[in-house]
């Protein structure tokens, strides 16, 4: 919103003041000023001038040779406006001066040379009218500054709209203007509201059929109108602050809405008689003032004359009752609608308009009945043969609650944590309009109706006005007493981290964030189908709707993605995915970390092996303890329907490894080769960690035994294992695999199993008897002893 | 005889310098002092000398045993070192400029920004908390005082799901959850000091500036005497560590239907100092985060007495905080899986400061 310091000027005397300081001030105290504007710096050496006598260009029928008077001296003209007269006053920018569109300098214009510019308003920055140069109603003396006549200097700021949604009293003027009455400790001038007073009979009959959709409605009647454009001044400031002049009645009607906050309508007063305020029993079109045709559902307020719709109540007037020229008599409403009711119809219809915008931040229904005085008042002002030709009606149908907040001194000190005094604190109360009854530190403050409608409603509130104009800045700041205490460790953040520090640090894996939902487009192109899960509603595109179920297939479209990084790279995140809902249908959020490891060569083995190597790596380091894996059938029907496996510790799932089904291992790459795993971090978390158990180094000497092993097409390394831990042994130190060999179905392998003892040197014999016992064992699972 | 001795010196002499590796000098040491070398010969001769004369000769042959193995074992010092320095004139002199393990991994930037943000709430006494990214309308917006028809719930902000739950617009959404885990440790005398890092959503076209999927970090404190006047010391004592220097702060007033009073916080532009460039558009400020007091109504909802306890929160855009950081300027980065921007944040534990102050 664009606010003109002329205009608070009206309602505060800032003589003296340094506005721009002022102007910081409120951005510290009331919301952020985002640009301040210099109006009319721009223009200078602008004076009346008086055109002397006018003669047609010998060679252009557009131009005209004029002599202006500019008071000093005459000064020979060439102008291309089309309204020039003998006698006219015109606005004269001279040599040596400037309009915003540049420096004025003596120029020679097609032969003639010429001394100056008569402008329009448009060239001076005032509004945009551009039909001809200005017609000056003056009788100043010709040489006079044109900023004597009109406001053409004025200091606008921009204060952002978003800081003042929940301020309604602030979408005015006259709202801000309290507030740089409070900052500067001045006082704030009352409104002039015209006299409503009417003899005859007359009075527009309205009727509200959705009371609760509207807190008032409040209308009347003027007639005998018979100027249509507005004067310069308030064209001027309503230019300034961003609205261009339409005709007096529509610019009387913005002027007031930037003046107060209150929007209000004129319809044309031939096409009213009798208003209903409520909604349309079926879809209907309606055209609005804008010339576009828009459908109306049930839930829009309208206006109707009857049963004819004249307007969108709160957002836009209607073509047929519009304002035009010769409207001599006005029915002006000025009304309360509710504010969510219009947010929703303005959405719903996509259209946003200067009112609406202010109806959804709750407007004090108080207002009204100013905005009709004030509608009188300028009216009149500018046409004086203008009379009121009604009775006021107001339909107050609903109300806010008066508030009334109680609070003591003490309250205010332990929240602000200084001391600001009573007598500070009542007169910034007071200054914003509250009323203040105080008594041996107790305050009963009453809230003022312009911002009783949601803004201030509990004590805290009340804090923020006085803080706010004490100014944050003159805070004495101190720290809380509260001591600090040790924060415990979070055991399974730091797992996290810790898994994430090996994956990059010992594994040089990449880590990487993705979205929570899956795409549908990218999964296509490697063939994964997006599996039924909760969807986001409203989300753009609709292949994008579903959440994940893993991390898997967001990170293969990651990796396959990534094909011109590198040969051969590891990506991984730590993020959340919806393992389907809970008997409540509620989504069921898992913590999971995802892990795709890639490699264009295509060893596919190897590859897996790294995953397994890393998934023991993260399980030893943070837990003690040894994976487990387990095959399993493929939960995605793209994973391998023979490498997929599940991770356990202590014999529970912790998560899944697989390797790509060929199908979508061939729409991913040719011949690269790309592996995944995900564990859930949730169950992961839940494992307890081993301790590190410490084992003396014994100091006798150790045997070993090789065994070369033949192995079934199906024997697992971990079935041999069992072999030789069902025994039980304390001597068994360790046991290594140092060679395997694998030919045409053929495999063999070569375990060296190293023995030592606390107490004492092992005898071969002791030895033999533990081998025989494992190669029992293994006998009894089909391997033999390779011949 | 005697002139035996001085013959066998003058022979080994003549050879010793012509061994010329270890090798030669060991056979040197075979010929001259060997079982069957030409000193055991002398030995053996010595049985012919006559006895008187026998000692005096005996010494000789000892006199030269001694120097042929002293000059022996000088060779053989010499002729390592030879060989040393022939080792070390051969070898290659290692470029330590080639670029080794290009392969580095890499941590998301959000990863270390969020760990350096965590340790320094830790140091201040901070817990760090998980929270979901799905929750529902209560935890997002009733708890916090988000009245129903608050445009902050409107479609065109929140996604919402088909579980009739919705991605968390906000951490304030984990509010509600952490105050009511340490209520009871809060009304037995502790403090609540808390940090929650998330991840948010919000309905938004996604282009440079705009992300609809981004790091927030929610921040509160809940004691008896919380103060506005506390709320500002901690913001800018906590800012001043996070960005490593000495930092001016400022509040506005901004409207947040969870605080009261509520903040807007702006820092002394980092690039200029506050003088006005084109990263502040020209005022000297940044906004960073807001904050405020916590609502009575939030405090209340999570039954903690509005009246006894007071408390301030905040909030940090960490993928803001990043992008300032590192100086990203395409918030796109983030999200985009693209191993070559992300690639460069390498194996950090931390960042120092470029300017670090000396004091303690």
């Amino acid at each position: 919103m664009f606010v003109s310091i002329n205009w608070i000027k009206d309602y505060v005397d800032l003589d003296g003041i340094d506005i721009k300081k002022l102007i910081n001030s409120f951005t510290l105290a009331t919301a952020e000023v985002e640009d301040i504007f210099e109006k009319g710096a721009d223009v200078q050496k602008v004076v009346v001038g008086e055109i002397l006598s006018v003669e047609n260009h010998p060679n252009s029928k557009k131009l005209h040779l004029l002599k202006v008077d500019a008071g000093f001296k005459v000064c020979d003209i060439v102008c291309g406006a089309p309204n020039v007269r003998v006698g006219q006053k015109v606005a004269l920018a001279l040599a040596g001066g400037r309009v915003p569109g540049g420096e004025i300098n003596i120029a020679t214009v097609a032969g003639y040379q010429s001394e100056g510019m008569c402008c329009s308003e448009k060239e001076l920055g005032i509004s945009d009218e551009h039909n001809g140069i200005m017609d000056l109603e003056t009788d100043a003396p010709n040489g006079t500054d044109i900023k004597a006549l009109y406001p053409i200097d004025d200091i606008v700021f921009e204060v952002d709209n978003k800081s003042l949604t929940n301020r309604p009293d602030l979408w005015g003027h006259y709202g801000i203007a309290r507030e740089f009455a409070a900052l500067t400790g001045r006082e704030l001038k009352s409104l002039k509201l015209g006299d409503l007073s009417y003899d005859g009979d007359e009075q527009i009959d309205v009727t509200v059929g959705r009371e609760d959709l509207v807190y008032r409605y409040s209308c009347i009647k003027m007639e005998n109108i018979t100027k249509n454009v507005s004067p310069l001044d308030m064209r001027i400031r309503l230019y300034y602050c961003g609205m261009r002049g339409i005709n007096l009645l529509a610019d009387v009607t913005n002027y007031i809405m930037l003046e107060i906050g209150q929007p209000t309508h004129a319809f044309n007063a031939n096409k009213i008689d009798n208003i209903v305020v409520s909604t349309p029993k079926e879809k209907m079109n309606f055209k609005t003032l804008d010339n576009v045709e828009r459908v109306i559902d049930e839930d829009t307020l309208m206006i109707y004359n009857g049963n004819e719709p004249v307007a969108i109540a709160g957002i836009m007037g209607g073509l047929d009752s519009e304002i035009v020229e010769d409207t001599g008599a006005v029915v002006l409403e000025s009304a309360s609608f509710d504010g969510i009711s219009v947010r929703k119809s303005s959405s719903r219809l996509g259209h946003r308009t200067d009112a609406s915008a202010r109806y959804e931040k709750m407007l004090d229904p108080e207002l009204t009945l100013d905005a009709v005085g004030r509608f009188v008042e300028i009216v009149k002002s500018i046409d004086p043969a203008a009379r009121v030709a009604s009775k006021l009606t107001d339909k107050y149908v609903r109300r806010y609650a008066p508030i009334s907040l109680s609070f003591n001194k003490k309250y205010v000190d332990k929240y602000t944590g200084i001391d600001i005094s009573d007598e500070q604190i009542m007169k910034t109360l007071t200054a914003l309009g509250f009323g203040v009854e105080y008594k041996d530190g107790d305050y009963t403050v009453s809230v003022p109706s312009w911002r009783a409608t949601k803004d201030v409603t509990i004590k805290a509130d009340i804090i923020e006005e006085i803080t706010r104009i004490y100014g944050y800045d003159n805070f004495a700041i101190s720290t809380t007493r509260s001591p600090l205490k040790p924060v415990a460790v979070d055991y399974s953040k730091a797992e996290d981290e810790e898994a994430k520090d090996i994956l990059v640090k010992k594994y040089n894996l990449h880590e990487v964030n993705s979205y929570v939902w899956c795409d549908g487009r990218k999964y296509k192109k490697l063939g994964i189908d997006v599996e039924d899960n909760v969807k986001v509603l409203n989300i753009e595109n609709s292949d994008n709707g579903i959440l994940r179920n893993s991390m898997m297939p967001t990170l293969l479209v990651m990796a396959n993605e990534n094909k011109d990084f590198a040969e051969k790279y590891g990506l991984f995140e730590i993020g959340r995915v919806v393992d389907g809902t809970d008997e409540n249908g509620r989504a069921n959020e898992k913590k999971r970390l995802g892990v795709v490891l890639y490699d264009k060569s295509g060893d596919e083995k190897s590859l897996y092996f790294k995953a397994v190597e890393m998934i023991n790596c993260i399980i030893g380091e943070t837990k003690q303890k040894k994976a487990g894996y387990s095959k399993i059938a493929p939960e995605h029907n793209w994973q391998h329907p023979k490498n997929t496996a599940e991770i356990l510790i202590d014999g529970k799932k912790v998560g899944v490894l697989c390797a790509l089904h060929p199908a979508n291992r061939a729409k991913f790459d040719k011949t690269a080769a790309a592996v995944a795993f995900e564990i859930d971090m949730n169950s992961f978390n839940e494992i307890n960690a081993a301790s590190i158990s410490f084992r003396e180094p014994s100091a006798q000497q150790s045997t070993y035994y090789d065994l070369s092993l033949v192995l079934g097409e199906n024997t697992k390394f971990s079935e041999l294992e069992a072999c030789w831990e069902k025994l039980g042994l304390a001597e068994l130190e360790s046991v290594k695999v140092i060679d395997t060999y694998e030919k045409a179905g053929f495999r063999s392998i070569t375990v060296r199993l190293v023995f030592i003892a606390m107490d004492r040197t092992l005898e071969m014999d002791e030895v033999q008897g533990w081998i025989d016992s494992i190669l029992a064992n293994l006998n009894a699972i089909g391997v033999s002893i390779r011949a | 005889m005697f002139e035996k001795p001085a013959e066998l010196k003058k022979l080994f002499e003549e050879k010793v310098n012509q061994a010329a590796a270890s090798a030669d000098v060991e056979q040197l040491r075979i010929e001259f002092l060997g079982k069957k070398g030409h000193v055991a010969e002398l030995m053996q001769e010595l049985r012919n000398v006559p006895n008187e004369l026998k000692k005096e000769a005996g010494q000789k042959i000892n006199e030269v045993k001694q120097f042929i193995e002293g000059a022996i074992a000088e060779r053989i010092e010499e002729i390592k070192k030879l060989e040393e320095q022939k080792l070390i004139d051969s070898a290659e002199s290692y470029d330590e400029s080639m670029p080794i393990n290009a392969d580095l991994g890499s941590y998301h930037p959000i990863t270390l920004v969020r760990r350096e943000v965590e340790s320094i709430f830790q140091s201040m006494g901070f817990t760090v908390e998980d929270y979901s990214e799905i929750t529902d309308d209560y935890n997002c917006f009733e708890a916090l005082n988000i009245p129903k028809h608050h445009p902050a719930r409107d479609m065109q902000d929140t996604y919402y799901l088909s579980s009739n739950q919705l991605l968390k617009t906000h951490t304030s959404a984990a509010q509600n959850t952490i105050l009511r885990k340490y209520k009871a440790s809060l009304e037995s005398g502790k403090p609540i000091r808390a940090i929650f890092p998330g991840r948010c959503f919000r309905n938004e076209k996604i282009d440079a500036c705009h992300e609809n999927t981004f790091f927030q970090m929610e921040g509160i404190m809940v004691d008896e005497e919380i103060s506005i006047s506390n709320l500002i010391y901690f913001m800018k004592t906590m800012l001043s560590e996070v960005f490593q220097r000495d930092i001016t702060v400022r509040l506005r007033p901004g409207f947040f239907p969870f605080v009261e009073p509520g903040f807007e916080l702006d820092i002394s532009c980092l690039i200029c100092g506050g003088k006005g460039c084109p990263s502040c558009k020209d005022s000297g400020w940044l906004e960073l985060c807001p904050c405020g007091m916590i609502h009575p109504n939030v405090l209340t909802a999570a039954g903690i007495d509005p009246e006894k306890y007071t408390g301030f929160a905040f909030g940090l855009g960490m993928t803001r905080l990043a992008m300032m950081r590192y100086g990203v300027k395409d918030i796109r980065v983030f999200n985009s899986g693209n191993l070559k921007a992300l690639s460069q944040f390498t194996e950090k534990s931390f960042t120092r400061p470029e300017n670090e102050s000396k004091e303690a």
